[in-house]
């Protein structure tokens, strides 16, 4: 603080620290410790709140693990789901699918992404990069809600894709591509799939090819290279995008929505229900609570994972 | 116009680390005044207080008489040079120049003739309208102080400003920058760890250690009459031998080492007590087939010779295995001995200094 | 690398590309097609009543009005409010600035939900409703992160030597942020406006429990795909895709103009190897997520 008061005097600085603080507590922390707060509170009619009712509570959280039901497990790719032989609570069924297909979708935009960014920073002719990525970054521009709705479009029953395959004669009749979570991971990945590989590609385009040429010299093969030297480079740059895409996707209410199918719910659509449908904003944020604490873990996993800093994941 | 700048038991701390200790310096107005010491020896630390970007964490700064404490550096009536110059990039030259007008309010057309007028005076003609990317080093080295003089200071500080600039550029613009001070009278307060800069340019220097300042006086002193065995060491070169003294008459003294006794020049603060070293310069240090009569003599044998053009320097080593240097100036008719072969180091009592070793971070140099 | 694992990797790219652009094409293309349910296959003949029909849909116009205002007012809250905070941040150090580092960062990693959530809850507190307004709090809330991590990026090729060279030339504290500091830092505070734009524009999660009974395009888009779709949501689509790519292509033709400027200009090596950095840096500008 006496640094900046040297640097620009009391006037700059204290309006520094008033537009900063400002941002941090009336638009960052007192929300969310409200909300942290309205989530152990009742959702109660006008007349009671204040009265004997209205009292501190975990029964918004309870409420998740509330209506247990035959446990209909999908697995990846799956066009059946797997009955397990418990019974599980509806809500907890589906933020236990939201977890494993966000981290689903992780994996793939990972294992996608990886090469593209290695082959755009490191092979690709740098005269050739900036209009490939013109054609990368198109999609990224058109935004979130049309990229999902054109795999709506391609994915339909009656869709495009269908069509051409059917016609191509590839199969014989449509496919229901809508079935399980296959939609919905198809529409995470296209939708979320630049946030991986930006970070990768900055990460990987930041190591003296050098190194690589060095790597090679001394006779490493070349996936030998990649995991001893090119990987740990870019490890701040995975560990960016992995936990953007999983928050993204965990977090996402466009793409489950467009792209569902009967059987797939999302996280996100438990807390759109209790906040339109039942108007019941402390279950709500109760959920909301627990998705903000759900990507807090992911963030810290994956600083533990990659061993890196805030400051490398948050660019 | 120009200012004396006094520092009355002047002490800096960071933390725990005491940048500067109790400095007592008194510049006098249109004096050119050099620090010079080592990196992470205070100077600039001094030079930040005198600016007004560090408070002192005691004693007082005054300039012009004036007591500076808690007036901010905009307010004072300093122009400061900085190491890397800190021109504005996004600013054309004028510009830059006429900064210190144009917060001060003046109109356009005075800042545009202030700053051709001070182009003229630090030879930058036609270079008005250039950015600052387009000039040589040298170029932006006057630009910099073309701007520090535009806004009339009674102190000039010059944070090294010629070090990153090439040998002989740097050469060219120490007597140009010594011309502008002697033009202008404006005190110039000069900060270098350069030993030929601060000689070739200053009235008189500081030389400091630790924080310390250890000596000041003009550049003859501090080269022919070090106060410790720190300004001698740093200040040009020595052939040093550490010792005891033995005995004291009147300035002089008799100090006994591994390779015999010698009669030398007293320094201050030595008495048979200390721990001392007796400092020759290589150029009063001669080399003879037969020991002197009257002055002090070592047996060496020849190592090295070095032709350097103008000087030769001659390497021997004594029988302890002591490096030792003699410089003698060609004038054409130098005999050099053979490598290898005896010879004997004279040097007179007159030119040597026994001194103390203080202000030394290492004292363990060149034994 | 061999040849033929060169080969490979290079249709793999090519099988990338098109898989990032023919999802934009067969919907772009819907827009076009004579066919009740947007598709391009089979293609039932060219029409532009889909078009007509957008233009003619006061609701869309509604909800582009309100996003631009929307967008407007998170560029006026955000942008401010990023660059002081990085400001800030770049003058403190130790445990301080890790602690406020990771405030400042962590709405990046909230889930717009929660964002969109919390805001809502928060002002409905103190009486204010649901509405445009809460929309633009919301988003600034996290969009002003995205700019201060541009403002803070800008300060690191900052020289502190120039801000002290202006206050001991006399300038006042004023005077040293208009002429010297914020002249540095135009180029982020113009990218993190754009991006505090863009992003607002694009924004659904948030906006969506905050905007009361108000329609962003965005939102407009997903309830209209959600009541029976019609070609016009492709229609639409296929005009923000033309208008991004002619903005895209004209960047990068611009870009390229400026190179080949730089590589004229160089009469040295280093200058060539400068443009060529200049190029070769240019795609690094990080496109920050939607929440």
């Amino acid at each position: 603080m006496s640094e900046l008061l040297r640097r620009y005097g009391h006037t700059l600085t204290w309006t520094f620290v008033a537009l900063t603080a400002f941002w941090l507590l009336v638009l960052v922390i007192l929300p969310q410790l409200y909300l942290l707060e309205e989530s152990f509170r009742l959702y109660l009619p006008l007349a009671d709140i204040g009265g004997p009712r209205d009292v501190y509570t975990l029964a918004n959280y309870r409420s998740a693990f509330e209506q247990p039901m035959e446990w209909k497990f999908w697995l990846p790719f799956a066009s059946k789901p797997v009955i397990l032989p418990i019974e599980a609570p509806i809500r907890v069924q589906v933020f236990v699918h939201t977890l494993l297909y966000s981290t689903v979708t992780t994996v793939i935009t990972l294992v996608l992404c990886y090469p593209v960014a290695y082959y755009l920073a490191k092979v690709a002719n740098p005269k050739n990069v900036p209009l490939l990525f013109v054609g990368l970054l198109v999609p990224m521009w058109v935004s979130e809600i049309l990229r999902a709705f054109a795999w709506f479009i391609i994915l339909a029953f009656k869709g495009p894709l269908n069509m051409a395959l059917v016609n191509i004669g590839v199969i014989d009749s449509p496919i229901r591509w809508m079935t399980g979570f296959n939609s919905v991971t198809f529409g995470l990945v296209y939708v979320y799939l630049l946030f991986m590989l930006l970070p990768i590609y900055s990460a990987i385009q930041s190591l003296d090819t050098n190194q690589i040429e060095a790597a090679k010299d001394l006779g490493a093969p070349g996936w030998r290279t990649h995991w001893r030297v090119i990987i740990p480079h870019s490890k701040p740059g995975i560990a960016s995008g992995c936990v953007m895409v999983f928050m993204l996707a965990a977090g996402s209410i466009l793409v489950p929505t467009l792209l569902a199918s009967t059987q797939s719910r999302w996280f996100t659509e438990i807390i759109q229900q209790a906040m339109f449908e039942s108007q019941d904003w402390n279950t709500g944020s109760a959920y909301a609570f627990m998705l903000l604490v759900t990507c807090t873990v992911f963030v810290i996993l994956a600083m533990r994972v990659f061993r890196v800093k805030l400051s490398d994941i948050a660019r | 116009m120009s200012a004396g700048v006094d520092l009355q038991n002047v002490s800096c701390d960071f933390g725990k680390f005491r940048a500067v200790d109790k400095a007592n310096v008194s510049i006098k107005p249109g004096e050119f005044f050099s620090f010079l010491g080592p990196s992470g020896c205070g100077k600039t630390t001094i030079l930040r207080m005198v600016s007004g970007f560090i408070d002192p964490s005691e004693g007082q700064i005054r300039i012009g008489g004036q007591d500076m404490n808690g007036i901010r550096p905009n307010k004072r009536p300093t122009a400061l040079i900085f190491q890397n110059l800190a021109l504005f990039p996004l600013m054309p030259v004028w510009e830059n120049i006429s900064f210190g007008l144009e917060v001060r309010g003046a109109s356009k057309d005075v800042r545009r003739a202030k700053a051709e007028e001070l182009l003229k005076l630090v030879d930058l003609h036609d270079s008005a309208d250039k950015a600052i990317s387009q000039l040589s080093g040298g170029q932006k080295q006057r630009v910099a102080i073309a701007r520090a003089l535009a806004v009339e200071p009674s102190v000039m500080l010059l944070d090294e400003p010629l070090s990153a600039l090439d040998l002989k550029l740097r050469q060219h613009m120490r007597a140009e920058l010594r011309a502008i001070q002697k033009r202008t009278k404006v005190t110039f307060i000069y900060i270098t760890h350069d030993q030929g800069e601060a000689l070739a340019m200053s009235d008189r220097v500081a030389v400091m250690s630790q924080g310390k300042i250890q000596q000041i006086s003009t550049p003859q002193e501090i080269y022919n009459a070090p106060v410790n065995g720190f300004v001698a060491s740093f200040v040009g070169e020595n052939n040093i031998f550490k010792g005891k003294v033995t005995s004291i008459d009147s300035g002089r003294c008799s100090f006994e080492t591994d390779v015999g006794a010698f009669t030398a020049a007293l320094g201050p603060a030595v008495d048979a007590s200390t721990i001392a070293r007796l400092y020759v310069r290589p150029e009063y240090s001669r080399l003879q087939a037969a020991p002197a009569g009257g002055a002090n003599s070592i047996p060496v044998t020849v190592t090295d010779i070095s032709f350097e053009g103008n000087f030769i320097h001659v390497h021997a080593a004594d029988r302890t295995g002591r490096h030792l240097t003699v410089e003698t100036r060609n004038d054409g008719s130098v005999t050099l001995p053979a490598i290898g072969s005896a010879q004997y180091l004279c040097f007179d009592a007159a030119t040597a200094r026994v001194l103390a070793d203080q202000g030394m971070k290492d004292p363990g140099i060149d034994e | 690398m061999r040849s033929r694992s060169n080969w490979l990797f290079h249709l793999y790219i090519f099988i990338f590309l098109l898989y990032m652009l023919l999802p934009l094409v067969v919907m772009g293309g819907a827009a076009l097609n004579d066919s009740r349910f947007p598709s391009v296959y089979p293609w039932v003949g060219f029409t532009s009543q889909w078009f007509v029909e957008l233009f003619q849909d006061a609701r869309m116009w509604q909800a582009f009005v309100n996003t631009i205002l929307v967008a407007i007012a998170v560029v006026i809250i955000s942008v401010p409010i990023g660059a002081a905070a990085a400001i800030l941040i770049n003058s403190i150090a130790g445990t301080t600035r890790t602690v406020l580092y990771g405030l400042m960062v962590a709405p990046i990693l909230t889930p717009g939900a929660v964002i969109g959530i919390s805001t809502l809850l928060f002002w409905n507190e103190f009486g204010v409703p649901a509405g445009l307004h809460l929309s633009a709090l919301g988003q600034a809330s996290y969009i002003s992160a995205f700019v201060m991590l541009l403002v803070l990026a800008r300060l690191q090729s900052f020289d502190r030597g120039l801000e002290e060279a202006a206050l001991d030339l006399g300038a006042n504290y004023n005077q040293v942020v208009r002429r010297i500091l914020l002249p540095h830092l135009y180029p982020a505070l113009g990218a993190g406006a754009a991006i505090a734009f863009f992003q607002s524009i694009e924004n659904f999660n948030t906006t969506l429990f905050t905007r009361g009974t108000y329609d962003t395009l965005t939102v407009y888009v997903f309830s209209k795909v959600r009541s029976g779709i019609t070609p016009t949501i492709n229609a639409l689509a296929l005009i923000l895709i033309v208008v991004t790519l002619v903005i895209m292509l004209y960047f990068e033709w611009a870009r390229r103009r400026k190179e080949k400027a730089l590589v004229a200009r160089a009469d040295t090596k280093e200058q060539i190897t400068k443009a060529e950095a200049i190029g070769r840096n240019q795609p690094q500008v990080t496109f920050p997520p939607t929440q």
